[in-house]
């Protein structure tokens, strides 16, 4: 079940639908994937203009956004946490790893914490096999991360996040 | 050549080019079962019950999406496409709740027939079962996704034959189910709670929302003076429900029956139904007389009022203001019967049965209340609740007597009979337009274009110096197309009847469960053999209609009139 972010405002998206001026329902993801690019996520209000643009219903926008991972319906949090499950880093126990990132973030994947730091995302491989089981962080990449370490990794980063607020 | 021949379990069969197998199969007598499939709909394929093994392919094809070849040689039930079919059906039962004898579909479900069928007797597979919240959100349908096998019929329908598309499939693999938009409660979804999916449903995924509890206890309750109406068509289709033959009109047993279960009084929809006619129909007058706006939009199908308020707001001053039938009578009810009789209307409790799962949802409306408080209808019966409440009484329908209806809303015509088939309101409305307008009484034969299963029929007719132009549609994507050509310009038309379900209420969401075209032909037909064989064929001739007006209400669209039988229409904001 994908939550919704509470705080919903209305987004512009003239500029990108202006793109798409014409399109019909093929647009779908392509027009999709703008609005992720430009929000960040897919805000509700985006969702139900991308389907009144199509004429489709916006059930079926929805349902077409929650097939497929690369959508999110919540902003992505200050640090964006982004998990390998791909072959490799399956073979080498990347699913205890998300389990501990689960139970540490109390999220599931594609969901972002309340405070906004950390947001939670499944990819299928990010071309680090040699660091299995990997774990990608806003950017910079954990290397063959043990689940019983995944707690003080957080907390690295959540001082990181308080350091900055002092400052 | 259009017709060749296949081969089928070693009989030669004729099959149409093009067609699939499954139909040649079904011709030929050979049930190949299936959980998906839909008459007059393109296949899917998805829930592969009904595959079979073709000589020369080396997997199982999908009968019902796999078009015949001359020459072809099929095998519907070799043991190899046995043990397919049972093993799709133990996976299902798999996930599935398996609590049959706690599901409102037990004994209609096809999923539990199946399993009867092919001999399922233990448990093989055990797994994660489903467990997700059923949604009891809305006042009409209630969603319970553990028990959904995807098959996808309720989302087809939605969006296919409504035109409405408020479910469809979310997520993915082993996390997929049906869902509204966002996943959030259908009573702020665009659903207009007709319950064609309901009625699609191979489980007991979709019910409708049961007042069954609320009627027990009412009954019960010394302090209630418990009355029940009952629509047009639920005559005709109780009786299927209880092994009837269809298209049995069982009116006057369902009376005795009614009255057995301890109803004080039982009154005839179809009566308010006249009444709908004359208020409707000065309605139409004098919107033609004043200049619009038209076309008038008929009022009777609480789905398509919604659907109007949901997606075609700019057509809401074209609805007409006159309440439905059902709604009518909740009014007259706890207002002049209460009166009459000298009962305090809040001790009235006001049952109808409907053929239709949406007026549960209008007897809910906000607008539908007397005195801005008391709700008018106090709870809403499908036909299959009835005779599951006949049931739970042990009445025994057919060794019931013949008895009538109660007066003072016992009388009908057969034009407000005519109401539970679509075209029925508008055959209804022109008969007595036409006396208004001309003081003459219109032959009956000239609206046979209005009768009949097309989805939209449409019929002009002299009346006066004015020709009146009257569109008829069932199904809610007729409407849409009808409404597009109307924004479009379209000018000829003065007045449409929409019936959400196609057919009109012999097929609506609260009918019996299983019916196929045939059926709702036959019910259809019993509409206008009653129409043909009585005598009282007019609304306007009804007299106990008259003598509502006479004694209480005045005239058609006369203040009172306004106050009691009248409503208004908001645009609503949700997820469409």
């Amino acid at each position: 079940m994908v939550e919704q972010s509470t705080i919903e405002q209305n987004f512009d998206l003239t500029e990108i639908l202006g793109r798409y001026k014409g399109a019909s329902r093929d647009a779908l993801i392509p027009l999709l994937q703008d609005v992720q690019d430009l929000i960040g996520y897919l805000p509700k209000s985006a969702v139900t203009q991308v389907a009144n643009f199509l004429n489709l219903p916006t059930s079926k926008v929805y349902g077409v956004a929650t097939f497929y991972n690369q959508f999110r319906f919540d902003p992505v949090g200050k640090f964006h946490i982004q998990i390998c499950r791909g072959t490799a880093c399956h073979v080498k126990g990347s699913a205890r790893v998300l389990e501990a990132l689960q139970r540490e973030l109390n999220i599931k994947p594609g969901q972002t914490t309340r405070d906004g730091v950390f947001s939670l995302e499944v990819v299928s491989c990010i071309g680090a096999c040699g660091l299995a089981p990997a774990v990608c962080i806003s950017g910079k990449v954990h290397a063959r991360v043990n689940p019983d370490e995944i707690k003080s990794l957080l907390k690295q980063y959540k001082e990181q996040k308080s350091a900055e607020v002092t400052v | 050549m259009n017709v060749i021949t296949i081969e089928i379990n070693g009989q030669q069969v004729q099959a149409n080019k093009g067609e699939f197998i499954l139909e040649a199969a079904r011709r030929a007598g050979i049930n190949i079962p299936t959980l998906c499939h839909m008459e007059n709909f393109t296949p899917t394929g998805a829930c592969r019950m009904c595959v079979v093994e073709i000589d020369g392919i080396r997997n199982l094809v999908p009968s019902c999406a796999y078009p015949v070849a001359d020459g072809m040689k099929i095998q519907t039930h070799s043991p190899r496409v046995v043990r397919a079919r049972k093993t799709i059906v133990e996976l299902l039962l798999a996930s599935h709740p398996d609590d049959c004898l706690y599901c409102v579909r037990s004994g209609s479900c096809q999923l539990q027939e199946l399993a009867e069928d092919l001999g399922v007797r233990q448990r093989r597979y055990t797994g994660a079962k489903n467990n997700y919240q059923p949604d009891h959100s809305s006042p009409a349908i209630v969603r319970d996704p553990s028990k959904c096998i995807l098959c996808g019929k309720c989302v087809r329908v939605c969006e296919e034959v409504q035109g409405v598309g408020a479910i469809d499939f979310i997520n993915r693999g082993a996390a997929a189910r049906v869902a509204t938009a966002f996943d959030e409660g259908l009573n702020i979804s665009s659903c207009v709670f007709c319950g064609q999916c309901v009625k699609v449903c191979p489980t007991g995924a979709l019910r409708e929302t049961s007042h069954l509890k609320r009627i027990t206890d009412a009954l019960q309750n010394p302090d209630k003076f418990v009355v029940v109406q009952h629509a047009p068509s639920v005559s005709i289709t109780l009786g299927e429900e209880l092994g009837i033959k269809a298209g049995t009109d069982v009116c006057g047993k369902m009376h005795a029956a009614l009255r057995r279960l301890g109803f004080k009084r039982v009154f005839d929809t179809s009566f308010t139904a006249d009444l709908t006619i004359m208020e409707e129909g000065t309605e139409l007058i004098n919107r033609v007389k004043n200049g619009g706006p038209l076309p008038l939009l008929s009022s009777c199908s609480p789905g398509w009022v919604k659907f109007v308020e949901e997606f075609y707001p700019e057509f809401i001053p074209n609805v007409s203001s006159c309440k439905s039938p059902q709604q009518m009578m909740g009014a007259v009810i706890k207002s002049f019967f209460a009166e009459k009789q000298q009962i305090d209307p809040s001790k009235i409790f006001s049952v109808s049965i409907m053929p239709c799962t949406a007026k549960k949802f209008e007897a809910d409306r906000p607008e539908m209340k007397h005195d801005t408080t008391l709700p008018d209808i106090d709870a809403v019966l499908t036909t299959r609740e009835l005779a599951r409440l006949l049931k739970l009484y042990g009445i025994d329908l057919e060794k019931m007597p013949n008895e009538e209806a109660d007066s003072p809303f016992g009388q009908r015509s057969t034009a407000g009979k005519l109401f539970g088939a679509t075209g029925g309101v508008a055959e209804a409305a022109i008969r007595s337009v036409y006396y208004l307008m001309t003081g003459e009484e219109l032959g009956i034969k000239e609206l046979d274009a209005l009768r009949g299963m097309d989805p939209i029929k449409e019929a002009h007719l002299q009346i006066g110096d004015l020709n009146v132009g009257v569109a008829v549609v069932s199904g809610l994507s007729n409407a849409r197309i009808l409404l597009d050509q109307i924004k479009a310009g379209r000018k000829d038309i003065h007045f449409i009847e929409v019936m959400t379900c196609p057919g009109g209420c012999i097929n609506g969401g609260g009918q019996p469960i299983g019916t196929d075209i045939q059926g709702v032909t036959k019910r259809m037909q019993t509409l206008y053999k009653i129409d043909r064989t009585e005598e009282l064929r007019v609304s306007h001739k009804n007299e106990e209609v008259q003598r509502l007006y006479k004694e209480y209400l005045g005239e058609p669209n006369s203040h009172k009139a306004h106050e009691l039988l009248h409503t208004h229409y908001v645009k609503r904001k949700v997820t469409i």
